[in-house]
């Protein structure tokens, strides 16, 4: 589904990602460790071809095809879909009309609004006002009616209340078409038909509660470190931190 | 009339006096000479280029669902009619022949010697229009008036009285136009508008002018008692040079004021808008709130809000959007409190729609330009109450001419 292949990228001229190699399968969904400011979000912005990251090296390959000069709409067409920790507001635009953007007049806004906790949202301007829960809550519910084949969430649980931390996750597992069976499917059946992949970005791992994740890595000043299962490197970070975490790699 | 020697007097000594704001007009480089206009008993008669030019402002030539209509070209009125018992409308010039009591209001709101402008029309004055919403009416539908400008080189001089007595309600749709064969031509009108006690007054201004006429409105309101007035005024067609800082007066205990503008620059404009409320009764709550766009032209937009009484409480925005290179907005809030416990605030942004904001569009899926004109269409979007349909697809349209402009840079 996405491929990097030595991705080095830049803001203001000053280099974030140095050589960055990752590959996400088809239905498989990885998380991203790592501490403040070590370059999770300039990543997945870099992904997504925002006009802030300038990739200096290296190529994104998605579904096969390079992507790496598309610009942002060309890959949201394509099948990328990404909730960033801090959207702008846009005033005027309410969230109503903004899932119906995503969702290309198709969705039934309402049913995925009362899914996320959103329905006394709706006739808001997008992020006008929000709290840092309710800008994940939105950002959720745009990417259920967008229906990307790649979702990339930024820290998703973080600002949640714990009311609707499992609103959140949910959400996600419904975007990723994970969780449990549907009717008369085998779950072996339910996991080769994954078509959804993501990559979401914890700090925590909260998150891993309601979404299980195949694989984790670990980013330490710009390079991705340490790859393994998701359960045992957060064990390892929780119990030794970051430090040794990338020790024990190297 | 009681007091016509000394309005004529103060005017007379302020015929040479330059405005405080904006360029100095010479009333030299115009007409004052307009060609009588022929009545019409049916506005349909009118040439099918008016009427489209008089749909994009916001008119309804069958008087469809109006409480009455109002047509002035140049000097001439060409249509007058009122459709409900409970409103009376005529030229003021009418009005003054019939009733003495509205020198009461004639010169009230605006002083007659403010400027030159307001001398000017004082002394020249051509009708304007006269509506009166009786006590305790809630008139159903819009009265509808416009002003015409059909002549070139003309200057139209009018003066507008609106009085909306105890109780009542009513909303006024004005349109000023342009005909698209005149060039070159100037307005100037004194509005003052009274709303009485416990009445309500919505009033949409529509201007479309043209790319050489100067526009000089002046415009007073006086609020009382529980009083609520709602001014929406648009603005997004060329004009060479409009000038205007409306003032409210809120005189009564919990009168309201709710002011909205909508303000589109293209190249060549020029336009100095302001608003300004004054809270003179306790418990008066005001709000401005603008959102200008340059395309290329000069907007300053002026607010400012003056709490005289204790527990007012008044909010000014301005919010500006630069979508050209070559375009100026100058957003110029003031705040002034005269008492402790006036609580004024103001919020002010101006700027170019930021690249975060087109691309988290873009990463939903739209191309550039649809991001763009869904960013525009959101920032003008103030909820304007009671805006005629016509008059929303005027502004699509607009938004919609922006957004494809932009793609051809």
């Amino acid at each position: 589904m996405l491929k990097l292949e030595n991705l080095s990228v830049a803001v203001n001229n000053r280099q974030i990602l140095h050589e960055v190699n990752l590959h996400i399968k088809q239905g498989e969904v990885h998380v991203l460790f790592g501490p403040n400011g070590t370059g999770k979000s300039t990543l997945i912005g870099a992904i997504m071809g925002f006009s802030r990251y300038t990739i200096t090296t290296g190529k994104i390959y998605f579904k096969g095809q390079d992507i790496t000069n598309l610009p942002v709409d060309e890959r949201a067409r394509r099948g990328i879909g990404v909730m960033i920790q801090r959207p702008p507001t846009l005033r005027g635009l309410s969230v109503k009309e903004m899932v119906n953007i995503c969702g290309k007049n198709q969705v039934d806004v309402e049913m995925l609004a009362g899914k996320t906790n959103m329905l006394g949202f709706l006739a808001r301007g997008v992020n006008e006002g929000f709290s840092g829960g309710e800008i994940k809550r939105s950002e959720l519910l745009q990417l259920m009616a967008q229906q990307p084949d790649l979702v990339m969430l930024d820290e998703p649980e973080s600002g949640v209340d714990i009311e609707n931390i499992a609103v959140v996750g949910q959400a996600a597992n419904y975007i990723l078409d994970r969780g449990t069976r549907k009717n008369g499917q085998t779950i072996k059946k339910r996991r080769t038909d994954r078509q959804k992949s993501g990559l979401i970005i914890t700090h925590t791992g909260h998150i891993l509660d309601y979404v299980p994740a195949d694989m984790a890595h670990v980013m330490y000043q710009g390079t991705l470190s340490c790859s393994g299962n998701p359960q045992e490197m957060l064990a390892c970070i929780h119990d030794k931190g970051y430090e040794e975490c990338v020790n024990c790699a190297l | 009339m009681k007091n016509e020697a000394s309005i004529r007097d103060k005017a007379q000594a302020a015929s040479e006096k330059k405005a405080v704001l904006g360029a100095d007009i010479d009333f030299a480089l115009f007409t004052d000479k307009g060609i009588e206009k022929p009545y019409f008993s049916d506005p349909a008669q009118l040439s099918l280029e008016q009427q489209t030019q008089l749909a994009g402002i916001g008119m309804e030539i069958a008087g469809a669902e109006r409480s009455g209509t109002y047509m002035q070209i140049d000097h001439s009125v060409v249509h007058c009619n009122a459709a409900s018992d409970d409103v009376e409308l005529m030229s003021t010039d009418e009005a003054l022949k019939k009733y003495d009591w509205l020198s009461d209001y004639w010169w009230q709101a605006v002083e007659p010697d403010a400027d030159k402008y307001t001398a000017r029309a004082a002394l020249h004055q051509e009708h304007g229009y006269f509506i009166r919403a009786l006590a305790g009416s809630k008139i159903d539908y819009p009265v509808q008036a416009c002003l015409y400008i059909g002549q070139e080189d003309i200057i139209q001089d009018v003066h507008n009285i609106i009085i909306v007595e105890e109780g009542a309600e009513l909303h006024v749709i004005t349109g000023c136009a342009t005909d698209p064969h005149v060039k070159k031509g100037m307005h100037v009108g004194i509005s003052e508008f009274y709303v009485k006690k416990g009445g309500k007054l919505t009033f949409t201004m529509i201007h479309r002018w043209g790319e050489e006429i100067a526009v000089r409105p002046r415009t007073g309101v006086i609020i009382e008692e529980n009083g609520l007035y709602i001014s929406n005024y648009i603005c997004m067609q060329p004009v060479q040079d409009l000038q205007m800082y409306p003032t409210t007066k809120l005189v009564g205990r919990g009168a309201v004021s709710r002011i909205n503008s909508i303000l589109v620059a293209p190249p060549g404009s020029h336009m100095d808008v302001g608003g300004r409320a004054i809270l003179a009764a306790p418990g008066a709550k005001a709000e401005i709130i603008a959102r200008t766009i340059s395309t290329g032209g000069v907007v300053i937009n002026r607010g400012h809000l003056l709490g005289q009484s204790p527990e007012t409480k008044a909010h000014l925005e301005c919010h500006g959007l630069l979508l050209s290179e070559q375009g100026v907005i100058h957003a110029v809030p003031e705040l002034e409190a005269r008492t402790g416990n006036a609580e004024l605030s103001h919020e002010a942004a101006v700027g170019k729609i930021a690249p975060e904001e087109i691309e988290y569009l873009m990463a939903r899926g739209l191309n550039e330009e649809e991001a763009v004109a869904t960013i525009v269409r959101g920032f003008l979007n103030v909820n304007i109450e009671g805006l005629p349909d016509a008059l929303k697809r005027e502004i699509d349209t607009v938004i919609q001419e922006f957004s494809l402009k932009n793609t051809d840079d």
